[in-house]
């Protein structure tokens, strides 16, 4: 029977009758009174020298309270990267300087160059129309290949080129490299495009600067994953504010998929202006300002190689990676093709050797950084096409050349620095074998061929790290933070709980998940559990939501602050018992003198500890709230295996997801509901980065794909529904909860899974296509049927 | 600046606006009414669906001037005045159709405005109708599930997970 209550409950979602009713606060939600509104006017070309900015027409115009232009952020920091990547030849990566609005140059279409405050947006905007701009337009960089040229336009002048690092991993001997290929059966080679997304959450960013003269003291409500995060990097390295007079709150959040981790400009801007100005200043992007805004994600091109002996058995891997940086570093952007790409390319697989190298191009585009998933996808992608291929190659069943090389003895060294806990990838493909009826694949196959439709079957498996930790391995690596997360467990006196978590929720249901887990522990009902996030001023120092971290990492923290709650309790039960502390057991909300009937409720001994006066003053201090920070010893490694059936319609090259299906091991699971639609969710996000979307420049650096009437999202009828399983658990062997993560799965899983069955359908169709690039549209695959 | 009335759940309303205010401006920043989200510049996300006169509307797409004498009704209507959900809402939560909850009121007045007009819809009738309203969190397979609940049918068979 499914449980009602605690973990492995399906529990509703306390959060959605807010959502359903119209009463979430969203940061656009937030007015301040007497605020004003910032309009920014971005650079409408890719790259430029900024002769001149004339201002003066605009500052008489109605409304305006004043302009802003790059020289007002002379001495301000920039926007600083928050990972240091050391190249092959141990330098560290070229890291050019990031301002809060342009300085000498524009580097990308929506590059900010001034900012208009003025009583409302209408008058913000009309005013920055009269803004008046001499601006040299330069030969803009965006092929990343043409970057690295000799000789190239470079985006930074100060830089020695267009290269921000030069990366390898694994094996670094290429005298090994070379004899493994040459001593190689077989080899498998494949030429691909990680296609460039945007993550589009729903909500656009929008940034509230509020600052009090009376008091010094800063508010910044802003969209992010991570209040902490930001408030630390904008007071330490943007504007030097002391932090402890800085409060950041990212209330209800619309979405996030990592585009809402990273600290941006105009979040900086708005704290700084609010206090230039002294009124609070408000900024909502429109979707047009968030496609040149928001950080990109993906945008990768590959070669990959795979080795094989004679017995089919992977014996090498190697790769070689262009990845897009975009004209600054966002965030986190250098680590995404690094520690969270190469070191995920030996996938479920035991290859002994690998060797990554990754070249990270700066060119004359948005910033790119993590996008679900976040490196995770681009090595899974790769890894899974080329092994399609090599079965194909071969003419060996796809699924029994994976089973054969899978890793099935744990925990595994791989020759990419990871070590994998445990797994079951065999028994995570029975579940998917199921699931998906992929014995019943070949009549709905001549079911379909009867229609004058092609049909196929793609198949893969993933693997992916999540809960990026240790703090001091990460450290080593070149992270510039920290990665535990912390949790203070607030007991009332009337028994009920508030739990003031680090992690972020903008859809993860952590306000209902996170309480199930500290009613199971202390048998209460869910509903006197309560958790708050989001607010600096009111959670202890937390790093976010990311990398489907919140429940391995900061659900950690949760059960430990938990578990220093119910020993101190015991103690005051074993008081009021008169028994010792080692004999009270705690049951369903009872304390019980093991072996006696002798119990006292949770909610006499809550009470007890703050009206102390039968209490045992002399051990323990009254009160009842303890914290806890959770660093992990590794990461987490949810695996799966994921299949698609695709119909293609050859008249037209259209492609029809006509089944999906998802087998996942994410270790122990606390609302299986919740989980199903992070699944659903991530595999909605897949099949549009496999079939629909497609962030587009020309050559000149225009952004063409900057609405929804040109990058095609998502809809409901491009998606079927989906069979998603999960009941192949291999809890994690290091965190107390035994749990994986599940965010990111289904973005990770399903893009190779959906490319894989098209070019299945294409060569049942008697097409030798080895590949075709995401995403896979109809004018794509009918000019491969054609071409 | 030109003076509006209109009805917006049932109640009066008016305001001072400018030619160019948008009927979702106006909802959000004369009314206080923030439920209805705006997620896009093209009419394409849906996100700021409320009912002109009965009618499924983007409001982010109709001058706050052209509903002047009409009757509105956003998210913040929907539930019974005691709070209780109707029963799309209702079937939204049973059945995990929202998770930011951004485009959530506009999913809830496409599929009331679907179910007006086709009571029991079939599953390819559903996706067909949400094509003017963008989800990036649920793959769009608990909102289908959840509308064709609230419809009436049953949804077991649906692949549970």
């Amino acid at each position: 029977m499914p449980k009602d209550s605690g973990i492995g409950a399906s529990s509703k979602r306390r959060e959605d009758v807010r959502f359903l009713t119209g009463e979430g606060n969203y940061t656009d939600d937030i007015n301040v009174h007497g605020q004003a509104h910032v309009y920014f006017l971005r650079s409408d070309i890719a790259h430029g020298t900024i002769n001149s900015i004339g201002t003066e027409a605009a500052a008489g115009m109605p409304g305006v309270v004043r302009i802003f232009t790059g020289a007002d952020f002379e001495g301000v920091g920039g926007i600083p990267c928050g990972w240091q990547v050391t190249d092959r030849n141990g330098e560290p990566m070229q890291e050019p300087p990031h301002p809060i609005l342009a300085q000498g140059k524009v580097r990308h279409v929506g590059d900010p160059i001034a900012a208009v405050v003025a009583e409302t947006l209408e008058q913000a905007r009309d005013a920055a129309e009269a803004i008046e701009l001499d601006i040299a337009e330069l030969p803009a960089v965006v092929d990343m290949k043409a970057a690295a040229a000799e000789g190239s336009t470079k985006v930074h002048d100060d830089l020695t080129s267009n290269i921000c690092y030069d990366w390898v991993l694994g094996e670094t001997d290429e005298q090994v490299v070379s004899d493994t290929f040459a001593n190689a059966a077989h080899v498998t080679t494949l030429d691909l495009v990680n296609n460039r997304l945007v993550a589009n959450p729903m909500e656009p960013r929008v940034a509230v600067g509020d600052y009090s003269r009376g008091t010094d003291e800063h508010t910044l409500y802003t969209t992010s994953q991570n209040p902490h995060v930001i408030r630390l990097l904008m007071c330490a390295f943007v504007l030097g504010l002391p932090e402890h007079k800085v409060r950041v709150v990212a209330p209800d959040v619309g979405g996030g998929f990592g585009t809402k981790i990273f600290h941006y400009a105009e979040e900086a801007f708005v704290t700084f202006a609010a206090k230039a100005c002294n009124r609070p200043v408000k900024w909502t992007a429109s979707r047009s300002e968030a496609f040149m805004s928001d950080a990109h994600g993906r945008d990768h091109v590959t070669t990959i190689e795979l080795a094989l002996d004679g017995d089919n058995n992977f014996i090498g891997l190697r790769t070689n990676t262009h990845a897009n940086m975009g004209a600054y570093l966002s965030t986190f952007s250098s680590s995404v093709p690094t520690w969270l790409h190469g070191t995920l390319m030996a996938g479920n697989y035991k290859t002994p050797m690998i060797q990554v190298n990754v070249k990270a191009m700066f060119t004359n585009t948005v910033p790119v950084d993590a996008y679900r998933g976040a490196g995770r996808p681009e090595a899974t992608f790769q890894l899974e096409r080329v092994i399609d291929k090599a079965a194909r190659e071969l003419g060996v069943d796809p699924i029994a050349l994976r089973r054969q090389n899978f890793i099935t003895e744990f925990p595994y060294d791989t020759p990419v620095a990871l070590t994998y806990d445990t797994g079951d990838y065999n028994g995570t493909m029975d579940k998917l074998e199921a699931a998906a009826d992929i014995a019943g694949f070949a009549a709905r196959k001549a079911e379909s061929e009867a229609n004058g439709k092609l049909r196929g079957l793609g198949v893969n498996c993933y693997i992916e790290a999540c809960g990026i930790a240790p703090s001091n391995i990460v450290g080593m690596l070149g992270a510039r933070a920290g990665l535990y997360d912390a949790a203070t467990v607030r007991v009332n006196a009337t028994g009920s709980i508030s739990v003031m978590v680090g992690a972020h929720s903008h859809g993860q249901g952590h306000e209902t998940a996170f309480p199930q887990v500290v009613a199971e522990m202390i048998g209460i009902d869910e509903s006197q559990v309560e958790i708050v996030h989001g607010d600096t001023s009111k959670i202890p120092f937390g790093m976010g939501t990311y990398g489907s971290r919140s429940l391995a990492v900061c659900g950690s923290a949760m059960v430990r602050a938990t578990e220093k709650i119910i020993n101190k309790a015991k103690k005051i039960a074993a008081h009021l018992l008169e028994a010792s502390d080692a004999d009270i057991e705690l049951k369903d909300g009872q304390f019980t003198v093991a072996g006696t009937d002798k119990s006292v409720a949770w909610g006499d001994v809550t009470l007890t500890a703050y009206v102390p006066h039968n209490f045992p003053l002399e051990d323990i201090e009254p009160g009842l709230e303890e914290t806890a920070f959770y660093d992990p010893a590794n990461f987490t490694y949810p695996a799966g295996a994921y299949a698609c059936e695709v119909e293609v319609d050859p008249e037209t090259g259209k492609v029809t997801i006509e089944r999906f299906a998802a087998a996942d091991d994410f270790g122990n699971i606390v609302n299986p509901m919740i989980v199903d639609g992070q699944v659903h969710g991530g595999i909605g996000q897949g099949i549009g980065q496999a079939l629909l979307e497609n962030c587009v420049y020309d050559d000149n650096g225009q952004l063409l794909s900057a609405s929804y009437m040109d990058y095609a999202m998502p809809r409901a009828d491009d998606v079927p529904f989906y069979t998603v399983d999960h009941s192949s658990q291999t809890p994690c062997t290091h965190n107390p909860l035994g749990v994986k993560g599940c965010g990111e799965a289904g973005a990770i899983g399903s893009p190779p899974a959906v490319v894989n069955a098209v070019i299945d359908a294409l060569q049942s169709g008697g097409k030798d296509i080895g590949h075709i690039d995401m995403p896979v549209s109809p004018s794509r695959v009918w000019a491969a049927m054609n071409g | 600046m030109t003076q509006v009335t209109m009805t917006v759940n049932g109640r009066t309303a008016s305001g001072e606006v400018e030619g160019r205010t948008l009927l979702s401006s106006f909802l959000r920043d004369h009314l206080s009414l923030t439920g209805t989200h705006v997620g896009c510049d093209t009419a394409q996300c849906g996100a700021c669906m409320v009912h002109v006169n009965g009618e499924a509307v983007k409001s982010c797409n109709m001058l706050a001037m052209e509903a002047n004498g009409a009757e509105v009704a956003t998210i913040e209507g929907q539930a019974a005045p005691d709070g209780t959900l109707n029963t799309i809402q209702q079937a939204f939560q049973d059945h995990h159709g929202l998770q930011c909850g951004f485009c959530t009121p506009g999913m809830v007045m496409s599929a009331a405005a679907l179910l007006k007009d086709n009571p029991k819809p079939t599953e390819a009738e559903v996706r067909a109708h949400l094509e003017g309203n963008i989800c990036r969190c649920t793959g769009y397979h608990n909102i289908v599930k959840a509308i064709m609940a609230a419809s009436g049918q049953d949804v077991g068979a649906i692949a549970a997970e």
